[in-house]
């Protein structure tokens, strides 16, 4: 808990040291958005005026999430499969996707240097922030059974978009299954 | 006046298209469409306003669109008007009351000097000819709509004897596609939709905005560096902290009624639980432990209560316990789906995202525990009261796209914020 203190002080402190981005003044014409810059270590300088353009590639296919790097990793056999569906409101990993699970947890366990991040992912039903939470226990589900299957704690990292990110677009459930997924995108080595 | 609302009736599909904007200074994102209005609201005339050029804002438009838009108030279309006075002296009572009119809103804007403008308004009782308003204005030529807003606020107050709520404002996160690219912003707009505002663009999502106390700021999440975090945003001038980006879920921040904490979800210890942050001395409490998912605290207005969505006894539920820690209580049985809470803001109700057959808004009394659906679904969510809490702004799904809708608590009004393209989501209606 204290370093837990001390780490959301540094936080904090780091925060005081913020930037200001231009004016935007009330009611004007082309207000830029404020282009206030992120102090995260991973400054993705993503973040500017709509007119910059500069923007990573979109996340219309499964993989294009995290580092937009779905060409990253294996692709051979069942360790070409990268994404796993879940039953609606649920984070049980369904038996067809445990070998595909089980083929990435063997590989992974065999390259140590090699890391994961696992995106957990929702369809539109319900509130967005439940369902970031939900998508996270679907991350956690399979980072679990990576665990079981020899993958080290420290090469899975995971972030969950909750139904920020749907790969399919329809109102229906043939959309919203394949929305219900873990990403198993593998970090560019 | 309080029988008259209670007997009004619903009519069926009054649509109030905002016309475009005259001048540069704004442009329409959102139009609203009322789909459900009610009839025999108070009868008001609302006559152009004199003035001896031409105008970049039809300031009695923008007043008639507000009261309409309130629900309480029945504006005279402008076309069946027998007389159009603009000042005290023109007035010829007899034309007014022919017309079933209980009020009258009159008035002028002059010229002061370049850019500057004076508006006078008076406001009548029609049956007895008294003056109940009578006040000048000076604007700015681009805060010519915000005059005309203050204007129906005075008004609305005068009638009802509540304050209206013209002059607020609505954050919303809209999602647009570029080049194959999401584009998430977060942006801000008058309550009517006029003059939005970007505050955030980014290509990863941007969630959950949330007004400030004094609507200066406004709190929510980004995942611009890849992972979630929670900022704070100061609007006059674009300033932000990061006040949380821990591993896991950094979400769901709430503002303590008096802005000085703000509750949020983490997940760095293990699932995710409601936390306390205070803002002054940085120091961060842990309110929930469960090995359940917690999450979507909201603040009771006197700061006592926190209420907040968990799935500990098998599907998502709300529950509340005291901001001070404690033991959490069950508050919704009906249904299997029930998440989202938000207190009114007199602390009466509790507003929330009901699941059967679809996901739709309710609202709990929290006196006589008396749950009411309030809209119809499929696919509504992120429910937000207006600052006078007759009204509840939300997300819904309509023509294919996620725009956002309006319903009165009583559900008799229902209004629907349209835009062209993208969708428009969670939705934040700004205090006073």
């Amino acid at each position: 808990m204290k370093r837990l203190m001390v780490f959301l002080f540094v936080a904090m402190a780091l925060a005081g040291c913020r930037s200001t981005g231009p004016k935007p003044v009330a009611g004007g014409p082309e207000e830029k958005a404020a282009a206030a810059k992120g102090l995260g270590e991973e400054e993705s300088g993503a973040f500017g005026s709509e007119e910059e353009g500069a923007y990573e590639p979109g996340a219309f296919a499964p993989g294009g999430g995290y580092a937009g790097s779905q060409d990253a990793g294996p692709k051979e056999g069942l360790l070409g499969k990268r994404v796993i569906y879940f039953d609606f409101d649920s984070a049980q990993i369904r038996s067809e996707f445990i070998p595909v699970i089980e083929a990435h947890a063997r590989y992974l366990a065999s390259r140590p240097g090699v890391k994961v991040v696992l995106e957990g992912h929702t369809d539109e039903r319900g509130s967005p922030e439940y369902n970031i939470a939900l998508g996270e226990a679907r991350a956690k589900s399979v980072a679990k059974a990576l665990e079981l299957n020899g993958t080290a704690g420290n090469q899975i990292n995971i972030v969950s978009y909750g139904e920020e990110k749907p790969v399919a677009l329809g109102h229906d459930e043939a959309s919203w299954s394949q929305n219900r997924r873990v990403e198993i995108v593998y970090r560019e080595y | 006046m309080e029988i008259m609302f209670r007997s009004l009736r619903c009519s069926a599909c009054l649509v109030w298209l905002l016309a475009l904007v005259w001048g540069s200074d704004a442009r329409a994102v959102l139009t609203i469409e009322i789909t459900k209005g009610i009839e025999g609201a108070i009868p008001i005339a609302v006559v152009p306003f004199g003035a001896n050029s031409a105008l970049p804002v039809d300031v009695a438009q923008v007043i008639q669109e507000d009261l309409a838009r309130s629900a309480r108030f029945k504006p005279l279309p402008k076309d069946d008007m027998l007389t159009r006075p603009t000042a005290p002296e023109q007035i010829l009572w007899q034309s007014w009351r022919v017309l079933g009119q209980d009020y009258l809103v009159i008035g002028q804007v002059q010229p002061v000097g370049a850019e500057r403008f004076e508006v006078q308004f008076y406001l009548y009782d029609v049956f007895s000819g008294q003056e109940l308003i009578n006040y000048r204005l000076p604007v700015g030529t681009k805060d010519l709509r915000r005059a005309a807003h203050k204007i129906s606020d005075l008004i609305y107050e005068k009638i009802t004897g509540e304050p209206g709520i013209f002059s607020s404002r609505i954050a919303y996160v809209t999602v647009g596609v570029q080049n194959r690219k999401r584009l998430y912003k977060l942006q801000i707009a008058d309550a009517d939709g006029y003059n939005p505002r970007t505050v955030v663009i980014s290509p990863e999502p941007l969630m959950s905005p949330v007004w400030s106390p004094d609507g200066k700021k406004l709190a929510y999440v980004s995942f611009e560096s890849r992972r979630p975090a929670v900022y704070i945003q100061t609007l006059s001038t674009g300033e932000r902290i990061r006040v949380a980006q821990f591993p896991g879920i950094n979400g769901a921040p709430a503002w303590s009624p008096d802005g000085s904490k703000l509750a949020m979800t983490l997940s760095k210890d293990g699932s995710p639980d409601i936390y306390v942050l205070d803002l002054a001395t940085r120091q961060l409490r842990r309110l929930t432990e469960s090995a359940a998912i917690d999450t979507e605290p909201a603040w009771s207005p006197d700061g006592k209560t926190i209420a907040f969505t968990s799935d500990r006894g098998g599907s998502p539920q709300i529950y509340v316990m005291a901001a001070s820690g404690g033991v959490p209580r069950r508050l919704t049985f009906q249904g299997n789906y029930n998440a989202r809470p938000v207190f009114s803001r007199d602390g009466d109700r509790l507003a929330f995202v009901h699941g059967s057959s679809g996901y739709k808004i309710a609202v709990l009394n929290l006196q006589d525990k008396a749950m009411t659906v309030l809209t119809s679904g499929p696919l509504d969510e992120s429910p937000s009261f207006a600052p006078n809490d007759r009204l509840i702004l939300y997300a819904t799904r309509g023509e294919g796209r996620r725009q956002l809708a309006v319903v009165s608590v009583d559900g008799k009004i229902e209004q629907r914020l349209k835009t062209e393209e993208g969708d428009v989501r969670e939705p934040a209606w700004s205090p006073f």
